[in-house]
């Protein structure tokens, strides 16, 4: 191992990780030996041109419109999601660490969605408590009793994934209903191999871009029996979702159609889109809808993006959906404290990515701990998505503490409260400098018959200094992530 | 066989219609500028709005027809469906919905495109800078043209885009001849006179067809022969009559191709226009009303539209397609 002696002009000279564990510095007494190559190339850029770089970046996100939209309160925005040119670089060792554990967690979820579905062993084995299976407003009891193909109910799972102050990764929330930021892994990595080719030269990135052909497979392999080709189509909201751009690129990288409700019919059972010689049959549906707006008949029934019937023509094994329906109650906030349990009733390990410690506010004892303790703790609520309606205690003013109390005190079993992780930083180009600021990691796990990771994830970086949220609704911006090929021999 | 989804057809066609749209929008506005270089002003700018029959939602929002207002209008006005930024944003709209179906580059030059023409203020479309700008998104509507030759897959959805093209194409010329022959014949109709030697001759460059018109007739610039060009010359890429045929022959060959069930409607409908224009004379039409029959074949064209619709672009009209189809 050689030590970058530091240059006066060096990008990274002055940079200070400020106590926190960092992706490409490593410990704090623990230097990470495998981005010594990064970290002398990134040294040697000059920061005008790396600058020049991620403008340069920046714009072409923009003319090719990969953009989400923001909804304020009178109008909708395109925005692109800020990406930051200083890559996020994760070992062999650690991935393998990571991959290994990702697959255990999407197989323990999947058997216990099975399980709950059917035998309901886990509730009856007093492991996990019934009301918060049966009674979560994701259960659906349509789902009761139904075979679905290789028992596969999250046939696309996205972890999301922190790592504390000892460098340890540990699982913040699954997201099994209709996980996104899959389209920003790939375009990120187009993006460097753009502007920075001479960053990645030679240094064996594992490559991301056959996730579209991963993803065609498994959703094909659970079409109904006795197809030869099937007809695959992703069902999109439609291009006033926020992740509109996603399906996009998802449907292109499958090459097949983008379709909207409206261009779907159920007729006897069967799934139809509407094409310009009349109807063609359907078979399996990469669907971007969630449960709720699926079908109008069988669900809300205010719903105009579902398809009619269309639960009818699934429950019939006329036609594929990924992912399964009834799925949230996996990805619960609160069932995911009873995660690790599930790992080991179903089979018989321990979890080899470990949770967040969480106090569920729903249990008397969590909730006192949580009140006792609210200064220091992150407050969540189960139901929301993107970061929306938490406290973090250490960071809240007296008011916000008090009206977090009373909204406990409220709904307590709204509510768990997790301690305040120092999520890990990684360099991070700003205006004045190359700054840290934190991330997290969003692998995602493709599974039909066999479950497949794609290499890395979505790594998102806190933009704001001093800030913890890296979700884009709230500022947040995304990096490449690179998993180093294994060159141990 | 796999069709065609049949919003991507219809999204396809509208896309090109309105980068179509457009395109000659920018030549009426850069042709008129020139007309009203010299003081007919308020008179020829109301011609441009008459023509359009866009006068009742012009005058509900503004007191009068001076060229500013005009060129507002027909530009930066976002309510307008017939204003550039209007065209242009359709188009961008449909090509999103498209992005899965479109080449990268289609796409990037039309999104560049929005972002441009949504960024012009007052300044951009003073008078003084207008040919500039017309010029200006002509050309992005032709650099559009021909990323789409060069990039764009030829399968069902290329048909769809030729269709909505030169429907869009042919309705244009017949509004363009019709302000144009109108502005100068009725302004001074007298066709000897120098200074309508110069409109007539703005006409057809604002159609690009001057070149081409004296290679038909290398003297002379009779109204009727110049009429009889833009409208029925079988060579002029923006005459009517080669548009009426290309519909024709894209209509037939998607049809055979992709074993279409529907379409004949369409194709009687544009039968019917090309009987009607290989069966009278430009001086026959002229003496019988050229405006008259220039609508005539606006509403048939319409109809080709319509019949498409129905046949392919999925059952019952959606109430977005009634609002692109003005």
């Amino acid at each position: 191992m050689t030590a970058t002696k530091p240059r006066p002009n060096d990008l990274l000279h002055r940079y200070d990780q400020a106590g926190f564990y960092d992706e490409l510095f490593g410990g704090r007494d623990q230097p990470a030996p495998h981005t010594a190559l990064i970290r002398e190339r990134l040294a040697s850029l000059a920061f005008d041109d790396i600058h020049r770089r991620s403008d340069d970046a920046a714009r072409e996100l923009y003319n090719l419109g990969i953009t989400f939209l923001v909804y304020s309160e009178q109008e909708a925005i395109d925005r692109i999601l800020p990406f930051d040119v200083i890559p996020r670089v994760i070992s062999a060792q650690e991935w393998a660490h990571l991959e290994t554990g990702i697959v255990q967690r999407v197989t323990a979820l999947n058997l216990f969605l099975r399980d709950i579905y059917n035998d309901r062993k886990i509730i009856r084995d007093g492991v996990i408590p019934e009301d918060l299976v049966i009674g979560n407003s994701n259960y659906r009891p349509q789902m009761i009793g139904l075979k679905v193909p290789f028992d596969t109910y999250i046939h696309i799972l996205g972890v999301d994934l922190v790592r504390d102050g000892d460098g340890v990764f540990r699982v913040l929330e699954d997201n099994g209903r209709v996980p996104s930021g899959v389209s920003y892994v790939v375009e990120n990595r187009h993006m460097m191999q753009r502007v920075f080719p001479d960053l990645m030269q030679g240094l064996g990135i594992r490559p991301i871009d056959n996730y579209g052909q991963k993803l065609l497979q498994a959703v094909s392999e659970i079409a109904p029996p006795g197809i030869s080709e099937p007809r695959v189509v992703l069902l999109s909201p439609g291009s006033y979702n926020s992740a509109y751009f996603e399906h996009i690129f998802l449907a292109r990288e499958m090459g097949v159609p983008l379709v909207e409700g409206r261009d779907l019919v159920v007729q006897d059972d069967r799934v139809y889109m509407k094409t310009t010689n009349g109807l063609a049959v359907v078979d399996s549906i990469y669907r971007r809808i969630g449960d709720d707006f699926l079908d109008p008949r069988a669900f809300n029934t205010d719903s105009l993006l579902g398809v009619p019937g269309i639960l009818d023509a699934y429950r019939k094994g006329n036609v594929a959906l990924a992912n399964a329906i009834g799925t949230g109650v996996a990805d619960d906030k609160a069932v995911y404290c009873y995660v690790p349990r599930m790992i080991k009733y179903y089979l018989g390990e321990e979890a080899i990515i470990p949770n967040v410690e969480t106090h569920i506010c729903r249990e008397a004892e969590g909730l006192a701990y949580t009140l006792d303790n609210l200064a220091t703790l992150v407050v969540k609520p189960v139901g929301e998505a993107g970061g929306y309606g938490i406290t973090l205690g250490p960071l809240a003013s007296r008011a916000e503490l008090d009206d977090c109390r009373t909204k406990l005190l409220a709904d307590p079993s709204n509510y768990i409260s997790q301690p305040m992780i120092p999520l890990s930083v990684c360099p991070t180009l700003t205006e004045s400098g190359v700054e840290p600021r934190h991330v997290d990691l969003r692998p995602f796990a493709v599974t039909g018959r066999h479950t497949w990771v794609l290499p890395g994830g979505l790594t998102r970086v806190a933009m704001r200094k001093d800030t913890f949220i890296v979700n884009s609704s709230q500022g947040g911006g995304s990096k490449d992530t690179w998993v180093l090929e294994d060159t141990s021999p | 066989m796999n069709n065609l989804l049949a919003r991507y057809a219809e999204s396809i066609f509208w896309m090109a219609r309105y980068m179509e749209r457009a395109e000659n929008l920018a030549r009426i506005l850069d042709v008129h500028e020139t007309f009203s270089r010299d003081d007919h002003g308020f008179k020829n700018w109301h011609t441009i709005v008459k023509l359009n029959g866009d006068d009742q939602r012009f005058f509900e929002r503004y007191d009068a027809a001076s060229a500013e207002n005009v060129v507002r209008f027909y530009i930066l006005d976002p309510q307008n469906p017939t204003s550039i930024v209007f065209a242009v944003r359709a188009a961008r709209e449909n090509a999103r919905t498209l992005r899965p179906w479109i080449s990268t580059e289609m796409w990037a030059q039309i999104n560049v495109l929005y972002n441009k023409v949504q960024a012009l203020d007052s300044k951009d479309i003073a008078l003084p800078n207008l040919t500039h700008l017309c010029s200006e998104i002509k050309e992005a509507c032709q650099t559009h043209s021909g990323i789409t030759e060069g990039t764009f897959y030829r399968d069902e959805g290329w048909y769809f885009y030729r269709l909505g093209k030169f429907i869009e194409r042919a309705d244009q010329t017949t509004r363009l001849l019709d302000i144009g022959y109108f502005a100068i014949m009725g302004s001074a109709p007298d066709p000897r006179a120098s200074q309508d030697f110069i409109h007539w001759h703005a006409l057809l460059r604002s159609v690009a067809g001057y070149h081409a018109f004296r290679r038909v007739y290398p003297r002379g610039m009779a109204p009727a022969a110049i009429a009889g060009f833009i409208l029925y010359n079988e060579s002029f890429p923006r005459s009517v009559a080669l548009c009426a045929r290309e519909i024709n022959g894209v209509l037939t060959r998607l049809k055979s191709r992709y074993k279409l069930r529907g379409g004949s409607a369409a194709m009687e409908r544009i039968d019917e226009i090309l009987a009607a224009l290989s069966s009278r004379s430009i001086e026959r039409v002229i003496e019988g009303g050229l405006h008259e029959y220039l609508d005539w074949l606006q509403l048939r064209l319409s109809d080709v539209t319509s019949e498409l619709t129905r046949s392919f672009f999925g059952q019952a009209e959606s109430e977005e397609s009634q609002q692109q189809r003005q």
